[in-house]
This record gives C-alpha cells, structure tokens and sequence, in this order.
C-alpha cells in the first residue's frame, strides 16, 4: 500500500529561486533576459548618444532620393538619375543573377566531378580529387581575383580579332576577348509571344503525360517509351509552330566594329570571373557531398536492385539517387546559401551587386552607414531564409516517410 | 603413399607439383592495372583520353613557365631581361624573383626587422602550447602551464608593451575565479556566474586602466631621471649613426651601380655570343650572368634593409626628441592640470541650466540663446583642453616607464602573420563559444532558446564580408561616444562571432545525433546538468562533429583573406602593393601561385589532421 503525501505546503521562500529546480529554470531565464535587455539596452543608448553627437537622425528617406550614379550592368532600367532605392534593386537582382547562374553550374560541376571522383579509371579519380582538394583548400577571393586576371590579362584585346590573331569561337557567334565575353543575343520579333506560349504548353504536355504513364504503369504494368515520347512533346510543336510564325526569334550576332564588338549580348569580365569562381569553388565542395551522398548507399542496395532484375540505369534511377539524395540535399542546400552570400566578393571586381550598389556607392554618398549596412544585412537574411525555406520543403518532399 | 600408388598399379603417378605457369601477359603488372583501371571499358577509355588531354593541356603550360624561373631579379623588365638572355624572348618564363624580393613582407607585412624574432616566437610558442592539447598522449601535461600563460604571453610577445599589462589583464580571470569560489559555495551557481562576470567587468573595465596608470606613474617616476639622460643622449648619438648607415647605403649603391653595368655587359655579351653562334661560349657567360644576378638581387636586399633601418632610426630620432621636450615639459604640464581645472569647473559653474543638459558631445541647437551657445562653446573648450592635457601627461608616464618589449602597431602588422593571427585567434576563441551556443540552441529554457536561435541564424544569414563592414564602419555607432579601438581587435571580434555560429551548428548536429539514452542513462546516473554535458554528452558529440569543425576552421582561415577591403594587408592585400610599385607593375601568376600554394599547405594540414584525430578517436568496430 502506498500512502501519497501531499508535498507540504510550507510558504515560498526566497532561496527556492536558487536551489529549487522547480523554480530555478524561471530565475535563470530572468536573469538572463534581463542580462540581455541590459546588453541591447547599451547598445541602443550608445548609438542614439552617437548619432547625435553627429548630427546624424535615423531615417530612411535616402532610398527616395536621386541616387546620381551609373551602374554599368543592369538588368532593369536605371539612369544616374534613378532613386538610391532603384540603384538597390538593381543591385539586389544582379546578386541574384550571379546566385542563380553560380548555383546551376555548381550544381552541374559538383555532380559531375562527384560522381567521376568515385569512378573505377584510376585517372579520372585522381585528376577529380586534385580538382577538389585544390580548390576546396585555396580561398575563393584568391580564385575570383585570380579568373578575373586570366580573363583581363590573358584574352586578346578586341584589336587582336581585327589582325587575325584571334578567332571567334563556335562558328564566328562568340569572342572572348580581355573587355568580356560577346554572345549571339535573342531577338523576339511579333509571334514571339505565341511561340514561347507554345514552348510552355508543351512542356505542360510532357509533366500531364508523364502523369499518365506513371498511372498507367501502375495500374496495368504496361511500360511506355516516356523518354522518346517527351522529346516529341518537346520537339516537334516547337519546330512547327517556329516555321509556321515565320521565325519570330531570332538571334544577333557580335560583330567587330570600330575598336571593340557590336551588338549582341556583352558579358562583363567581373561577371564572368565571379560567376566562373563561384561555380568551380562550389563545385568542388558539391563534389565532396555528392560523393558521400553516393556512398552512404549501402552495396547492399545495388545488389539487392540487380537480384531484382533491374538494369544499372534503373538501378541509379529508382534505387541509389532517391536514397543518396536524401543525405545529399541538406549540405547542397547550405551550399547554395554559401554560393548566395559568397558573391558578395563581387566587391574584388567591381561586380554592381547588392553590396556594391546599397552597401557602397549609396552608403559612401549619403553617409547612411546605419541604414545602409542594416538593410543590406536584411536583405541577406532575408535571402537566406527564403532559400532555405523553399529547399527545406523540397527536402521534405523526398524525406523517408516514416511510421 | 608412393607404395599405395604402386600397389595400386599405376605406373606413374607426378609427386611433385608443376610450377606455375606465367600468367598471360594481359593478366599481369602495369598491362593488367591499365586495362583494368584505365581501358576497362569504352566510356573508360573516352574518360582516359580525355583526362590525359587535361593532364597534357595543364603541364604544357606549367611546366614550361616553371622550369625557366627567373629567382634574382629586381623588376618585371629585369626578370625579361634576364629571361631574354638565357632562354630567348618567346619562353613562357616564371619571375618568382618578387617572392625572393619580397619575401619577408609577404610573411610579416611591415613589422620592423628587427623584431621578427618576436612573431616567430610567438608561433614556436603557441604550437607549445597547442601540443598537450593536440597531442595529448605523447606529451608531457606539465606543458599545460604554458597552454595556461600563453593568450597572454603570445599577444604581448606580437604587439609589445610593459610587461605587467598582460599580467593585470590575466588577473581579471583570477578575480573572476574568486568571485564564483566565494560566492557560489553559499548562494549557487548562479549568483556565483554573475559575481564571476561582474568582478571581471569591473576589474577589467574599471581597475586596470587605473592600475596600469597607477604602475606606469610610480614606475615613470622612478625612472624619470635616467630615461631623460637616455634619451638625451640618443638625440645627440642618433644622427651620426644615422649618416653613418646613410655613407655605407652611398657606398652600396656605387656597388649597385657597377653590378648593373656589369650585368649589362654580359647581357650584351651573351647576345652577340648567340649572334655569332658560339654556342660554347654561351653557357660560361649564362653561368656568369646567373652568379651576377645572385650578387646583384643580394646587394639591392642589403640595399633594402639599410634604408629601412635609416628611416626606422629616423622615425625613433623625431620620437626620441619628442619624448625628451615632453619630459621636459612635464613639471610644467603637471603644474598648469589644476588651474585648467579650476577654469573649466568655473566655466562649468557658470553655465545656464539649458545649456548644461546639452553635456559635451550634443550638437548645439540652433535655437539656443546666443549668450548660452557662446558659454557652452568656452566651457566645452575648457573641458577638452583639461581631457587632453591629463591624457598627454599619462601619455608621458606610459612612454617613460615603458618596461618591456617595444610596442608595433597593428597597422604594421600584415602578410601572412596577419593571416595566422587573426585565424588562430577565431579558431581558438570561437569553439567555446559555438559550443556554449549550441548548447544554449539545444537548452529548454525558452529565453536562452530563441535568443540562440536568433543570434545564430542572424550571424549565418549575413555574410562575413557584411559583418566586416560592419566592424569597421558601425562599431563606433554601437560603443561609449569616443572609445575608438583597434581594427585589428574588433575583425578578431567578428570572424570569431562567425565562426562560433556556425560551429553552433555543427555541435549541434553533434549533439542531436546522439541517443536519447546517453542524455537519460547521464541523468539517471544524478549527474546535474554541466557535469552530465562535460563528462557524457560533449565529449561524445564533439567526436561526432569534429570533420565539421575542422571545416569551419579552415573556412575561417581561408576567410581572413576577406579583411583586405576593410584596409587590413593580408596576402592579397599585399599584391596590390607590390603591383602598385612601378617596378613590378603587371605581375600576377607568380603571387597567386605562391599564395594560393601557402594556403593549400596550411588548410590541406588542417584537413589531414582531422582525419587523423578522427581515426585516433574512432572508437567503434
């Protein structure tokens, strides 16, 4: 027989705070809390003392004014006589370019490089393990500094293209030369519209019939041709409806004219260099995932999938990616996020990114550290905590469901 | 059983066994290894050709470039030159020549000469100190102690100062420590915390400023006198040493001169050699002209640092006599202090109530009266003039009692010191932090919970380059109006804040990765919370995250290289120097390579000895 006592009921004493676990875990977070105040507490009255002691008021009125500076890649429209606030968003979408073509080709690279690291051709692993060991080991401003010098320094000058000495690549339509990378630029003329309407029905086609196949494999077991069937999806309307609008799109070609190309899309050196050293730095620690990724498949597995009846193709697909991704996904998402806050470096080449732009130019003119520099960060912050978000919940889309 | 056999009836049976036959020739040595591991099948032998292309397409270029390497030269035109004479003007030819001239700014920045001994020992001493740690079972423990002493022997050793400085500064934890032994034992861990924090606070920020010039004073006093007659007689010494190095720096450059000519002869030489094709003569003269410039770049080295000793025995010369006329001036200063004094606290006195709210640092408002705008200003005035003429005098006591190593500035420190410095100390001081952070993120207190949280996710979402920015534009914004500390100090701050949150992370990946039931078996066992993280969690879970850390490191190493574009030379910081020097103007392999390599060595270590430890500590099957 048990006999329960009630706890006594003797009154709260002062040294419960401290000795009594029941409370103790309350007197910790208050005096941290307070700690905490105090600590912010400081810091406010500090820089309030600070700013006045500068004259200086807290305002961020300085986004509407006239920003008076050229920023010379734009993916938007913008003049010197454009707002401080517009020259940051110009700023904010050329970080984002640089992130979004960094990330593709990392991603590509690092796959790449992963997989052939873990390939039985003993060359191959090597020259793929010096590749990631060299550049997972040297800093990335060095890379960055580094391509930006071999595209300035070591490219013909426009003039060369002129004398012969230079040729331009891939059958006359791009020059690399030591002012940027001159690409054939699309032109849309009338119809473009209808065409790229098309473009974006057909691939609506290839998702709805890949839904199909997917049903009726599972219901029947029949297997279709997916692959063959999407290019056709694909392909085909494409073509037509490009012939029959009377070549809507077209491209321009870069031509040599006076002492530097014409026409065309004009790639800056900063751009190029900093793209460049963001894809092969990243790419080799993507290369790094990637591989454990693929190892942390158990053997098991293959073998299990090959008893099975599988082909190696399939095996890849439906066995070891879906299981390999799953550890893969979490560091490639943070390496996104370092690629992102990364190009910051831009600064080394005089890339206009967001830093440049808002947390330079604009903070130089204005003398707006304060509110320049806190919606920089905000602007990082906020990108990283949309990245992480939108990858998180891909990740839990290919999560193992658990019981 | 050969009788068995011919009982049997068998006519021969073979007892000994055949040799082995040779393997066929496919199935043996470096032809099976490459059919198997290059041409096993046709993907593999695409992948084989191109690798040997990439292979072929790199060496061709390096190798070239690096064979004919120019090593004593004293200009781009001059590694040309050079280059020109013995190989031909078309060679892809290296210059490390400016590493050779260069070297001991690339490693130390502008650290004065002399006193390269001092960083030098400072490094010996911290990898002492590191020893016991790394290397715990091959080390002796008594080699703590110098873990113990060292963060506050190495930065004296790096920056200099009176020796006691550090000491006042190690105190602090001493006070610390007594503050929790006397009140934790009766009141609990938790007054005991703050008593801990508060003594140190109040050591730190209040007593050993005054301490230091309580010390300095007494110290400064006592040796007045003989500091005067010291310095009195380097000012009189001072400018014939340096006339003295400043004849024997002329001398040299008469030597230069005639090595130039020299060296120019024989280029001239060797040219004419090759235009008459005497091929035997070349290689004399190639030799010759080798030896010349190894003479030449040694003359211009010694050239080099005589002028630098000069200007740094010129630099000591203005110091010096300043110090003396300040001395002397000192009785004077000293009895001038109380009658400013007096002045400013009658201005003080004097002031209208309005004007007296607005203190010293506000900004006068326009809609001030006249008359209390006009006594504001004078007593402002005043009270500057008592702030600089006490600051001058405890400067006077600071530089006369000076007991110790000389003092070098940060901005003097640079290279790939710089580098070392600021990466040994994030590394050191944010692993305690990341730890306590994640402990803090991992914690069920609520407060201590989110404020991790945030902290952590606010430090991560930015990057360094921000946070840098940060450091030199904001940091006087957030601190007491007027204190301006160094920007060494506050980047150390910040790339230690950095690291720590992502260690954070890291631990904490460590620290959920472990079963539940070594939290519940360490609470089971009546272990209260600090013990149970110190003797069964933490040492569980750094184990598991030590590949993670060890990244975190290296990124912070190859990170430091970011405080060039807040003003600090680091390596690359430094390429734009040497660029900027006409002499080396249009130079750039030549530094990437030697920089990128110094880091690959330093980082590729870090990462090997993480793979070690791991195997050291892998305790599974």
């Amino acid at each position: 027989m048990t006999t329960v006592t009630d706890p006594r009921s003797e009154s709260f004493r002062l040294s419960q705070l401290i000795y009594d676990t029941r409370y103790r875990s309350l007197t910790i977070q208050a005096v941290a809390m307070a700690l905490i105040v105090l600590m912010l507490s400081w810091l406010v009255s500090n820089t309030v003392q600070n700013l006045q002691a500068l004259g200086k008021d807290f305002d961020f009125g300085f986004l509407f004014e006239r920003a008076g500076y050229d920023i010379n890649q734009r993916l938007i429209e913008y003049d010197s006589n454009s707002t401080h606030g517009r020259a940051a968003l110009v700023g904010i979408l050329n970080t984002l370019l640089v992130a979004f073509l960094g990330c593709v080709t990392a991603t590509v690279l690092g796959i790449f490089a992963g997989v052939l690291r873990l390939s039985k051709n003993w060359l191959v692993s090597r020259l793929m393990a010096v590749y990631v060991e060299g550049f997972r080991n040297v800093p990335l401003l060095l890379w960055i500094i580094a391509f930006f010098a071999i595209m300035t320094e070591a490219m013909p000058a426009p003039r060369a293209f002129r004398t012969g000495e230079a040729e331009m690549a891939l059958f006359d339509t791009v020059a690399v030369t030591n002012r940027g990378v001159y690409i054939p630029a699309p032109v849309l003329h009338d119809g473009a519209g209808v065409l790229i309407t098309v473009l974006l029905a057909s691939l609506a086609g290839i998702w709805a019939f890949r839904r199909y196949a997917r049903r009726l494999q599972d219901e029947t077991g029949r297997i279709l041709p997916v692959g063959w069937i999407s290019l056709a999806i694909l392909v085909l309307p494409n073509l037509v409806a490009y012939f029959l609008l009377g070549r809507p799109i077209t491209l321009d070609y870069p031509e040599l004219g006076g002492f530097n190309f014409k026409g065309g899309l004009h790639l800056r050196n900063s751009l190029i260099a900093l793209w460049l050293a963001l894809s092969v730095y990243t790419g080799a620690f993507i290369a790094e995932i990637v591989r454990a990724g693929i190892l942390s498949v158990s053997k098991g597995q293959t073998e299990a999938a090959y008893a099975l009846g599988l082909r190696p193709g399939r095996t890849m697909r439906l066995v070891i990616l879906p299981q390999a991704l799953r550890v893969i996904v979490p560091p490639l998402i943070s390496q996104f996020l370092n690629l992102t806050k990364n190009s910051s470096l831009a600064i080394a080449v005089g890339y206009m990114d967001v830093r440049s732009t808002l947390g330079g130019i604009t903070i130089n003119q204005t003398g707006r550290e304060l509110e320049g520099m806190l919606l920089l960060g905000g602007f990082y912050l906020a990108a990283s905590l949309i990245i992480s978000a939108v990858m998180n919940f891909y990740n839990a889309s290919i999560k193992l469901k658990e019981r | 059983m050969s009788e068995t056999h011919a009982e049997a009836g068998l006519a021969y049976v073979r007892e000994t066994m055949l040799p082995p036959l040779e393997p066929p020739l496919t199935e043996t040595g470096a032809i099976k290894w490459i059919r198997e591991n290059l041409l096993s099948s046709w993907l593999n032998v695409i992948l084989t050709a191109a690798s040997i292309f990439v292979i072929w397409f790199l060496l061709s270029h390096i190798i070239p470039w690096l064979w004919h390497t120019v090593w004593n030269a004293g200009s781009l035109n001059e590694c040309r030159e050079v280059r020109d004479a013995l190989w031909g003007p078309d060679v892809p030819s290296a210059c490390f020549a400016v590493i050779h001239e260069r070297w001991n700014q690339f490693l130390f920045g502008f650290y004065p000469a002399e006193l390269y001994w001092r960083p030098v020992l400072a490094l010996v001493l911290f990898f002492v100190a590191l020893a016991p740690v790394l290397f715990s079972e091959k080390v002796p423990g008594q080699l703590l102690v110098v873990t113990v002493v060292y963060p506050f022997v190495g930065p004296w050793l790096i920056w200099g100062g009176s020796f006691w400085f550090p000491g006042l500064i190690a105190l602090g934890f001493v006070a610390a420590w007594l503050a929790w032994r006397l009140t934790s034992s009766r009141w609990g861990a938790i007054v005991g915390t703050l008593a801990a924090i508060a003594a140190a606070v109040v050591w730190w920020g209040v007593l050993t400023p005054l301490l230091d010039d309580g010390i300095n004073r007494l110290v400064g006093g006592l040796k007045m006198e003989a500091t005067e007659a010291r310095l009195a007689e380097a000012v009189e010494t001072l400018p014939q040493r340096i006339s003295a190095l400043e004849e024997t720096r002329d001398a040299l450059d008469i030597r230069i001169r005639e090595a130039e000519e020299r060296k120019a002869e024989l280029i001239a030489q060797i040219v004419e050699a090759r235009a008459n094709g005497r091929v035997d003569a070349l290689d004399t003269l190639r030799t010759e002209l080798l030896a010349q410039m190894r003479l030449l770049t040694d003359l211009r080295l010694e050239r080099q640092e005589l002028s630098q000793r000069i200007g740094r025995l010129s630099a000591e010369l203005s110091e010096t006599s300043g110090l003396l006329s300040s001395i002397r001036s000192l009785p004077e200063r000293l009895a001038a202090l109380p009658e400013l004094k007096r002045k400013e606290r009658e201005l003080r006195d004097a002031l209208p109530p309005e004007a007296a709210a607005l203190g010293r640092l506000v900004p006068i408002p326009p809609d001030l009266p006249a008359e209390a705008a006009e006594a504001l200003k004078a007593w402002r005035a005043a009270a500057d003039a008592v702030t600089t003429a006490e600051q001058s005098i405890q400067h006077t006591y600071a530089a006369v009692a000076l007991t110790g190593l000389k003092p070098v500035t940060s901005r003097e420190i640079g290279g790939f010191m710089l580098a070392l410095i600021i990466g040994i100390a994030g590394i050191v001081l944010s692993l305690p932090l990341g730890i306590l952070l994640a402990l803090g993120r991992q914690s069920e207190l609520l407060i201590i919970n989110k404020s991790s949280v945030a902290f952590i996710e606010t430090i991560r979402g930015v990057p360094l380059i921000v946070w840098l920015f940060t450091a030199s534009l904001l940091l006087n914004y957030f601190l007491p109006p007027g204190t301006n500390f160094d920007l060494m100090l506050r980047v150390i701050i910040m790339v230690t804040l950095f690291a720590a949150a992502y260690i954070a992370e890291v631990v904490r990946g460590g620290l959920a990765a472990l079963p539940r039931g070594q939290y519940e078996a360490a609470a089971a066992l009546g272990l209260d919370y600090w013990k149970s993280m110190r003797l069964v969690i933490l040492p569980q879970a750094l184990k598991i995250s030590i590949p993670g850390i060890v990244n975190t490191f290296i990124g912070l190493f190859k990170d430091t290289t970011l405080v060039v574009f807040i003003g600090l030379l680091d390596p690359i910081g430094l390429t734009n120097t040497v660029r900027a020097d006409s002499a080396w103007n249009g130079i750039y392999w030549e530094l990437f390579v030697f920089i990128g390599a110094l880091f690959f060595i330093f980082c590729f270590g870090m990462g090997r000895y993480s793979i070690y430890l791991e195997k050291k500590l892998h305790t599974g099957h």
